[in-house]
This record gives structure tokens, C-alpha cells and sequence, in this order.
């Protein structure tokens, strides 16, 4: 597709392109915090002191971005085997289900130690199935994983409530939750692990699940660029055909991106579940998954752009409640607005400013 | 004896009442699929376009302002789409995922800052909404019966004159339609032209005809459903139709059904019953219930040969 275009250097093509495309999505944003009748600047700084004004604010936006990592990772390893997964919604939501039958079922007798791995592995094996029935119709049976992965994010809602309503719903209780979970099967929170060490900070809702996420950037960097399956994985996604020709099974490759990609959205369980509600709930994956793509967009599907972007989409849902209390005329709903406005700049439109780009530093060829 | 057929004629015409946004998203994403354009933004389009024609409903006093309203709001998302897919030969689908979450956002944001309600706007009443013509308890408004023509409509259209024959074309063979001197992105954007039209009438069906007044989120999914009512009907105006009928009548008996018991069967569960059309539609697509063939070059962009 862009063979007709020249090339660009390096570090326009890296650094210059993704900002200018971020530059202009926060252009439209601060347009209609002006048409709302807000100086935009004025909510900017609102904004940024929201989000990193305090320890705690730090904490928030810190244990946002967990849960954005994840996701970004999710939709960047679907993505780099040309697979377009939406499905990270339904999947962090079904890898929750796992979470908590495990915790559920064992947390009586497993100390912590098993349990948390335990309860883990299950999020990301309950995320991966939930995955892999779309790459089975997608890789066997010849259906498209768009369209697919939607249907499975309502279908999983669907199985969800009936489940929480009816049957996971703890004895007596007026909200569908669950029973909550035994002390063992709690990740500790980072405010009671820095105190351990002799560092005070502000409670806030940021858990160790944090460093479960960067171990997983590290995995996925790992995977990808220094593994002979994360290679076929990318070559899928670049040239079918050409996978094919050096011996790429491409049926089983799909199906292990895929696969993948679930356990990672499965993280979400772990950050929201064994790190703070420490019960399954409802929702509780709700905005994530479709977050992840703007972040696996912007972070263009390295691990540590998908960090970096994690950490602003974080920063922005974190700032965007202060900035809402501050300003109740600016909802919070803003970020959903900023996220929409990345995923069309970032996304869809990506190459709107090459030509100009182009016109500044293209090689003569 | 009576007593059934009044349940009858209630449930065929609550069935009508649900279909109708279907039927006219479907339609709609027909034309831009037809054309070679994946439209997963119906539900995006349809979500801006009933939060203008509310908003404008209830600052006019006009349903019909609204009804105008909202095709503009639309439209905007259509040309947007297009101009990301079309011109810039952007991708498709993140296009489409880009306006839902836009329009899901935008909604609210400017509902909050124009009405302060959280996100709603007032309720209509009198002269702000569509109101029933023919029967009252029925609900058959305007919009109702535009749905209603939009099926025979499409299929003439893309059945039986030149510009469907060259839609079809360029959905299939875009460099066939090129190479017979006719512009790919001119009639790409003709078709998505239509389905904004066609979305926009849809969201004004929902918050000035169906309910008064506009709610965050109110689209539910149900640009989704049509999207799979496409897919069931495989590409074609009349099947299409049925597929949305048929989810339609799903609904209207979910809310007939919940907390009865059936016999032999016990409750069956409401989410079950919602779930059903896309679990329908997950088996079609795995091939259980015959192949669906999608138009060839849905979701590749044209590059022009030069």
C-alpha cells in the first residue's frame, strides 16, 4: 500500500509522524472544550495536575495504565499477525470469570503463593479461549474476525450477567457480586509494598499487577522480535503468502496470535479483580478493550510505545475525573472523545500528514 | 380466542417497532458494503445522529428540524468515514471503531455541557417527536413506513438500475469499474452518502419517534445487529429485511418472556434471548447454517492505478 509513497527518514517516520498525528487528534479536543465554552489551557492544566498533582493521582493514573497496557499488548500481538482483535472487552471480562471461579473454588485451601499464580494463570487461559473460538471460525472456517470478535464482546456480556444474576451471586446479596475473596488471593497493593521497604505514599488502587504488566512487555518484546514463532507470527501479518512459502503454519499461527492476545486482555482480571475488588463484579472490564486499540495505535505495536501511550491514556482517565470535578461541565466522557479522536488520527487516518512531512524531508531519490 | 389474536397483533407490531432502526441501519451499511466500504460505525452514526435530532427537537420544537438534524449529524460521520477510507485509503474498520467511540463520547460531553442532565436531553412531547399516524397503539410513525420502503427501494436500486449495476461492480472488481472510465471513489462515496442518510433516519427513529427523548448509549448494540442482519442476509435487500424482522420479533418476545416459565423448558433466561441474534449470526459465519459471501473488495482500499 505504500509502495507509491517515498520513504521518510528514520526518526520522522518513528517519532515525527506518530506526534504530529497525536498533535492534531488533541487539536480537535481542545476545539470543543472551547466550543463547550472552557479555556482549553486552563482545563489542560487542570488536567495534568489531576493526574500527576499528588502521590495518590500518580497512583490512579499509574494503576489505569496497568490495565492499558494490557490491552494495548493484547490488540498489538493480534495486529502484528494482521489480525484486527476487538474482542479484548469480551476477553478481559471471560478471563475474569476464570479469575474468579479459581479464587472461588480454592481459595479455602491454597495459601497465597499458589493461589495468585493460580488465579492468573486462569484469567489469561479463560481470555485465550475466549479468543480462540473466533480464530478457529476465522483461521478454519473462513470468517471474519472483525465481526466476529464484536459479537463475542456482547455474547460475553450476555453469559456475564445471567451468570452473576443467577448463579455466582453471592447468598443474600442485592448487587451481583460475588462472595468476596480470601486475604490469600489478593495482590498487594503497591502502597502497602513501598511501606515495606520504608517508602510512604497515598493509598490509591494501584497494585503489583503493574510489574505483572511490564514483565509482559518484556514477554511480548521477547516473543515477537527474538523467538522463531513470534517471527512467523509477524510474517503472517505482513505477507500471507510469503509465510506460507517459508513453511509458516498459517491456520495454527492465527490461532496462537490469538490465543495470545486473549491471556494478555486476561491481565485486566488480574489488575481489577485480585488488585482491588477483590470479588467479581460486573463491568468491571467496561471502556478497556476498546482503550487498548487507541494505545496499540499510538504506541504503533512496540511494547514500549504501548507503554508510553498506556501512561498518557492513564494520565487522561486519572486527570479526567479531577478535571470533571473541578469543571462538572466537562464530563469525563472527554477521554472517551480524546480516545475516539486518537484511534481515527493514529489509526485511520495515519498518513493525513505525510505529504506534508514528505514535502519537508523526503530522500531524494 | 380474542384474547390471542390482541397478542398477536401486539407482538407483530412491537416487533415492527423494534425493527425499524434495524431494518434502515441495514439498509444503510447494504449500500456502503456494496460498494467495497466496511461500515462497522452504523452504531456510531446512528448514537450522533438520534442525540442531534433530540437535541435539536427539543430546542426547535420541531420533529421535523430534528429529523434534519439528525441526517446532518450523520452525514458528517459519513463523510468522515469516507474521507478516511476513500481518499486516504485509511483502514476501514478502525475508521468505523474511531466514529463509534467518537460518537459514544461527543454525545455525552455535549449533552452534559448543553442540557446538564448527565447526558440526556429533555423529554420531548407534542409537536417535538414523531408522532403515530394511522394507530395510535401501534406506533406507526413516519419513520416506520420510511423503513418499510427503504427495503424495495434498495433493492431497485441496486437491483435494477445502472448505478446499483455499477455498485455492485465496484464492491467486486474496483479496477473493472475504473478501467470503464468511471471513478471508484466517486461512487464509493454516493454509497456511503446514502448510508449516512439512511443511519441518521434511523437515530432520529430512536430518541424523537420511538422514545422521547435522547439517552446515553441508547443505540445499545443495535448498529451491531444490523451489521449481522447484513451478513444473515447475505449481502441482499430482501433477506436483510427478514433477518431484522426476525431479530425484531426476538426482542419482542424477550419482553413477553421474562420471568415466565415454558413448560418443559422452565425460564428461559432474557440474556439468552438478547444474545440470540449475534450467537445466530456467529453460527452462520462458521458456516453451520450455509456459506456467506461477502463482497470481494470490502475493506481494501483503491489505489488508482496510475
Amino acid at each position: 500500500m505504500s509502495a507509491s509513497r517515498p520513504p521518510l527518514p528514520g526518526w520522522v517516520e518513528i517519532g515525527l509522524l506518530p506526534l504530529a498525528n497525536i498533535a492534531m487528534a488533541f487539536l480537535v479536543v481542545g476545539l470543543i472544550v472551547k466550543l463547550i465554552g472552557v479555556d482549553p489551557f486552563h482545563a489542560l492544566k487542570l488536567l495534568v495536575l489531576g493526574a500527576v498533582g499528588s502521590s495518590e493521582s500518580i497512583g490512579y493514573t499509574l494503576y489505569y495504565a496497568t490495565n492499558f497496557i494490557f490491552t494495548g499488548l493484547a490488540v498489538a500481538v493480534a495486529f502484528h499477525a494482521g489480525l484486527f482483535n476487538i474482542g479484548g472487552e469480551g476477553q478481559a471480562y471471560i478471563g475474569g470469570l476464570g479469575c474468579g471461579l479459581a479464587v472461588l473454588a480454592l481459595d479455602g485451601i491454597l495459601p497465597g503463593l499458589l493461589m495468585i499464580p493460580l488465579a492468573i494463570l486462569a484469567s489469561a487461559a479463560f481470555g485465550a479461549a475466549w479468543a480462540a473460538i473466533p480464530a478457529w471460525m476465522q483461521a478454519w472456517r473462513g470468517s471474519h474476525i472483525v465481526i466476529t470478535t464484536i459479537m463475542f464482546n456482547f455474547v460475553a456480556s450476555a453469559l456475564m450477567v445471567y451468570l452473576m444474576v443467577n448463579v455466582l451471586i453471592a447468598p443474600g446479596s442485592m448487587t451481583p457480586q460475588s462472595r468476596g475473596f480470601a486475604a490469600s488471593a489478593a495482590v498487594p497493593s503497591m502502597q502497602a509494598t513501598l511501606q515495606w521497604v520504608g517508602i510512604a505514599v497515598a493509598p490509591s488502587a494501584l497494585n503489583l499487577s503493574l510489574l505483572l504488566a511490564l514483565l509482559a512487555c518484556v514477554g511480548v518484546w521477547i516473543f515477537l522480535w527474538h523467538t522463531p514463532w513470534g517471527y512467523g507470527l509477524r510474517t503472517l501479518g505482513h505477507n500471507p503468502e510469503a509465510a506460507l512459502y517459508a513453511g509458516t503454519n498459517l491456520k495454527r499461527t492465527t490461532l496462537l496470535a490469538m490465543c495470545l492476545s486473549g491471556a494478555l486482555a486476561g491481565g485486566v482480571a488480574v489488575n481489577e479483580l485480585l488488585g482491588v475488588h477483590h470479588r467479581l463484579v460486573l463491568d468491571f472490564a467496561a471502556g478497556y478493550g476498546f482503550t487498548g486499540i487507541a494505545v496499540a495505535l499510538m504506541g504503533r505495536g512496540h511494547p514500549l510505545g504501548i507503554v508510553l501511550a498506556a501512561l498518557l491514556f492513564g494520565a487522561l482517565q486519572q486527570g479526567g475525573a479531577e478535571l470533571n470535578f473541578e469543571i462538572p461541565k466537562i464530563t469525563r466522557e472527554m477521554v472517551v472523545v480524546i480516545q475516539g479522536l486518537v484511534i481515527l488520527f493514529s489509526g485511520a487516518l495515519v498518513h493525513l500528514p505525510r505529504p506534508w512531512l514528505q514535502a519537508l524531508f523526503a530522500r531524494k531519490g | 380466542m380474542e384474547e390471542a389474536l390482541t397478542l398477536v397483533v401486539a407482538t407483530l407490531a412491537a416487533t415492527l417497532r423494534v425493527a425499524t432502526p434495524l431494518v434502515l441501519c441495514a439498509m444503510g451499511g447494504l449500500f456502503s458494503e456494496k460498494s467495497g466500504i466496511i461500515d462497522v460505525g452504523l452504531e456510531g452514526k446512528m448514537l450522533m445522529a438520534a442525540f442531534f435530532a433530540a437535541a435539536t427537537a427539543s430546542l426547535t420544537g420541531s420533529a421535523w428540524a430534528g429529523v434534519g438534524a439528525a441526517i446532518l449529524a450523520a452525514e458528517m460521520l459519513a463523510l468522515l468515514h469516507g474521507f478516511a477510507c476513500i481518499t486516504h485509503r485509511g483502514n476501514q474498520v478502525v475508521s468505523g471503531i474511531a466514529i463509534n467511540i467518537l460518537a459514544m463520547g461527543l454525545t455525552v460531553v455535549l449533552g452534559t455541557a448543553w442540557f446538564g442532565r448527565g447526558g440526556q436531553t429533555p423529554p420531548l412531547a407534542g409537536t417535538e417527536r414523531l408522532n403515530p399516524i394511522f394507530f395510535p397503539v401501534a406506533g406507526d410513525n413516519i419513520l416506520v413506513y420510511a423503513a418499510l420502503l427503504s427495503v424495495p427501494f434498495a433493492w431497485w436500486v441496486i437491483e435494477r438500475t445502472r448505478f446499483g449495476l455499477r455498485l455492485r461492480a465496484v464492491g467486486e472488481v474496483p479496477l473493472a469499474v475504473e478501467a470503464a472510465g468511471i471513478s471508484v471513489s466517486w461512487l464509493r462515496y454516493r454509497a456511503v452518502l446514502i448510508c449516512g442518510l439512511l443511519a441518521g433516519l434511523a437515530g432520529a427513529y430512536l430518541s424523537i419517534a420511538q422514545n422521547a427523548g435522547f439517552s446515553r448509549d441508547m443505540t445499545a448494540g443495535q448498529g451491531f445487529i444490523a451489521l449481522a442482519a447484513i451478513i444473515f442476509g447475505r449481502w441482499r435487500p430482501v433477506p436483510a429485511f427478514g433477518a431484522c424482522l426476525a431479530f425484531g420479533l426476538l426482542d419482542a418476545i424477550a419482553i413477553r418472556l421474562q420471568g415466565v416459565k415454558l413448560p418443559g423448558v422452565g425460564e428461559v433466561p432474557v440474556q439468552l434471548i438478547q444474545a440470540l441474534p449475534y450467537l445466530l449470526t456467529l453460527f452462520l459465519l462458521a458456516g453451520f447454517i450455509g456459506r456467506t459471501v461477502a463482497p470481494k473488495a470490502a475493506g481494501v482500499p483503491y489505489e488508482k492505478e496510475h
